[in-house]
């Protein structure tokens, strides 16, 4: 296929002309990347500030009292309510007045004191379960700590010093901060909007107004036209990469370790696997309505199984396999890599390979795809 | 209802049925959600690959790492003598976290002083670091409680604990009222929006607003037969969920149907406000995906809770519909309460869908510009 570079420099313009004139178009483009990682970053996340915990004390002694201030000095847990009764407080919990109940059976101090072990019990609105599991953790938490301190003010002589110390460490990302882990992850995502939807949608839209079937009776051959209608979505996704960078770098300290070429080098190869399943889907459907629904579909997919929300080493196994089909999941896993663990070319060289890979199989059966349904 | 609606309801209803490739992912997206959902997102962590660091291994570093093979969610993938080899391992993602002896790890155990480890977590993903770590620590921590079998107890308060509605925290369980919000809002505002702009695209609105047609007539024509796709998807959603994933459905169905006919009301609403507010399908697209989708999926509390977002967003999440919605279908399905427990969010629904069907018919123009 020879390419006539004077053909594709006219519809090269005529591209550029039409995608920078429709002005609600460039603003959604440009409005994008900062809302979705402002929004996503911020709203990602499962950590939880404060618990509503409704209180059901029948113990009334200065063991229980302890237990409850302890609770609620570590900031995590505000008493809303409190009452001797356990059926009123399910129906704090039906009612979403409290998300958690704190039982303190009579006895309590007396327990602590004799047998040296005591119960409490712990009642999850688990309706939204993260939350619940969360706040479990912490409350397990405090109330081991408050029990080691017991134990302490009972028997002050023995020193309890650890046997082994085990010092903590997180990698690449101390304070464990989620933006961190999400907002790569997001980029990726946005690239994909961009490409594989714009992309579709823009065909797709010729074929609808019927300038394609005129387009197909011009002498513009079948590879310029293409290569036209790719090219100015591919160069305005990576400006968008760019900028969404920008923006993860400077509002967010997102921390760029490895090297900013290398991620570039991938986001041009991802953009041409996430450029052909938009042009493969142009080449099956008629409307644009068709069109964004199946790349909606397929996206969402993509991305649900890419790993960016859950972990893929938590799914099943077949779920897994699959995964390694995804060019999703290996972008945002050299993303990941580079960027926070400052990995290089030699780590992340195989999913870089399945990404260059997936391009060209992807770019080559959309292509023919198309010539089929020109013909 | 007049015969000229009916007929244009038929129009509009054959136009969806014509289309078999939208009509089938539409019917299809609900099922492949619920499934990949109910199978493929899970949170919790498992199988987690250890990289062990012992310069100098000894009788209590095997048995400590012995413990390690045994607990059953940790795989040592390397022995290693330095710390260098861990560094690789992670950026590689071939090694979830390390452990790191001290040398003399034996020897410090058995004399006064604490004998030494680190515990290295690839943190990258604070979520699963936080868990890996808790993990580990219950390793160590029970392992050095048998070793360290000293005479008299330490106090302990065991906390006893229920998970009400949720007991076993399926995922599925919370995601499926989450996405029948998503699918719903798909179907009715998505939906709508674009095929409504469709019409003024091609100059076939103008054709409808000169017919006998009322202008009301054209929206209600418009959005009922895709209220009807979207009931469709809301049962086989449910039917999904239940076949396969016996998820509980503990209050009434009828409540519930009448309640996504609200919501569905409320997105419709939305939908035809973009539609009336934009020129072009890619525009009335784009604004719903962002208006509608993008909000409902991630400011809703289907996924991700309100109440860990910052004040900012949990003031703007109260103006996103799924977020009652998702309380109301949540309430239903897992704690089986009826409407004397969700008066409050069907009102806000209620007052939602007057005041957006107020601005879309509003802004429906009945003239060309």
């Amino acid at each position: 296929m020879i390419l006539n570079f004077r053909i594709v420099r006219v519809l090269l313009r005529k591209e550029y002309l039409q995608i920078f004139r429709d002005k609600v178009m460039v603003r959604q483009m440009v409005m994008m990347p900062f809302v979705q990682l402002l929004v996503l970053s911020s709203a990602a996340t499962f950590e939880v500030k404060t618990a509503q915990l409704y209180l059901v004390d029948r113990d009334h002694t200065a063991a229980s009292r302890g237990l409850v201030d302890r609770l609620r000095a570590s900031g995590r847990f505000r008493v809303v309510d409190a009452s001797p009764s356990m059926e009123l407080a399910g129906e704090a919990l039906l009612k979403r007045d409290a998300g958690m109940i704190l039982g303190i059976p009579a006895g309590f101090e007396r327990d602590v004191v004799r047998t040296r072990s005591a119960s409490v019990q712990l009642v999850f609105n688990a309706e939204d379960g993260a939350l619940a599991g969360v706040t479990n953790s912490y409350a397990q938490q405090i109330i081991a700590a408050h029990s080691h301190e017991l134990g302490a003010t009972l028997r002050p002589m023995v020193v309890e010093a650890p046997l082994i110390e085990v010092r903590t460490r997180g990698w690449y990302n101390q304070e464990l901060d989620y933006s961190d882990y999400m907002i790569p992850g997001i980029l990726v995502q946005l690239l994909t909007l961009v490409g594989t939807l714009l992309t579709a949608m823009n065909i797709v839209r010729e074929k609808e107004l019927g300038t394609l079937e005129q387009l197909n009776v011009t002498p513009v051959p079948r590879g310029a036209f293409i290569a036209a209608k790719l090219i100015p979505l591919w160069t305005i996704a990576l400006a968008e990469f760019a900028m969404g960078l920008v923006v993860a770098s400077w509002v967010f300290g997102v921390p760029m370790r490895g090297s900013l070429i290398l991620v570039f080098i991938a986001a041009c190869i991802y953009l041409v696997v996430a450029l052909g399943i938009g042009l493969w889907i142009s080449t099956t459907v008629d409307t644009q309505q068709q069109a964004m629904f199946i790349s909606f579909f397929v996206i969402l997919i993509y991305l649900l199984m890419s790993g960016l929300f859950t972990p893929i080493r938590s799914m099943p196994q077949w779920a897994q396999w699959m995964a390694e089909l995804n060019p999703v999941k290996h972008f945002i896993w050299i993303m990941r890599a580079v960027l926070l663990k400052g990995a290089g070319l030699n780590d992340v060289w195989r999913p870089l390979g399945i990404l260059a890979v997936s391009g060209v199989v992807a770019l080559t059966l959309a292509v023919r795809q198309y010539g089929k349904t020109a013909a | 209802m007049t015969a000229t609606l009916r007929a244009f309801m038929i129009k509009e209803f054959r136009h969806i049925l014509r289309d078999r490739q939208t009509l089938t992912i539409l019917l299809l997206m609900p099922l492949v959600q619920v499934v990949l959902f109910g199978f493929a997102l899970r949170s919790d962590v498992r199988d987690v690959r250890l990289v062990v660091v012992d310069p100098s291994p000894d009788h209590a570093t095997l048995a400590l790492r012995a413990r390690f093979a045994a607990a059953g969610r940790f795989r040592i993938v390397a022995v290693t003598p330095s710390m260098q080899t861990v560094e690789i391992f992670f950026r590689r993602g071939e090694g979830d976290v390390a452990i790191a002896f001290d040398p003399a790890f034996a020897a410090r155990l058995e004399s006064a002083g604490p004998a030494r480890l680190l515990l290295a977590v690839d943190a990258s993903d604070p979520n699963t670091a936080t868990t890996i770590q808790a993990y580990a620590r219950t390793v160590i921590t029970s392992y050095e409680a048998e070793i360290g079998a000293r005479e008299g107890q330490p106090v302990r308060i065991v906390p006893e604990i229920r998970m009400r509605f949720n007991p076993t925290l399926e995922s599925v369980n919370l995601f499926v009222p989450g996405l029948i919000a998503l699918v719903l809002t798909l179907v009715s505002a998505l939906m709508t929006a674009i095929s409504l702009s469709r019409e003024k695209e091609r100059g076939t609105l103008e054709i409808l607003l000169v017919s006998p047609l009322r202008p009301w007539q054209i929206i209600v024509g418009k959005v009922m037969p895709y209220l009807g796709l979207a009931f469709a998807n809301v049962l086989t959603a449910l039917l999904a969920a239940w076949l396969v994933f016996q998820v509980p459905f503990r209050g009434s169905l009828a409540l519930l149907l009448a309640e996504s006919l609200l919501y569905s009301t409320v997105s419709l609403s939305l939908g035809v406000l973009v539609a009336s507010r934009t020129a072009s399908q890619r525009v009335a697209m784009l604004v719903a995906l962002l208006a509608t989708m993008l909000p409902s999926a991630l400011l809703s509390g289907m996924v991700f809770p309100v109440a860990s977002m910052p004040p900012v967003l949990q003031w703007f999440s109260t103006i996103v519909p799924a977020r009652w919605f998702i309380i109301i279908a949540r309430g239903i399905m897992l704690k089986g309460v009826g409407l004397e427990y969700l008066w409050r969010e069907t009102m806000v629904l209620g007052a939602m869908t007057m005041v957006l069907m107020t601005a879309a018919v509003r802004s429906f123009k009945p003239r060309v510009a």
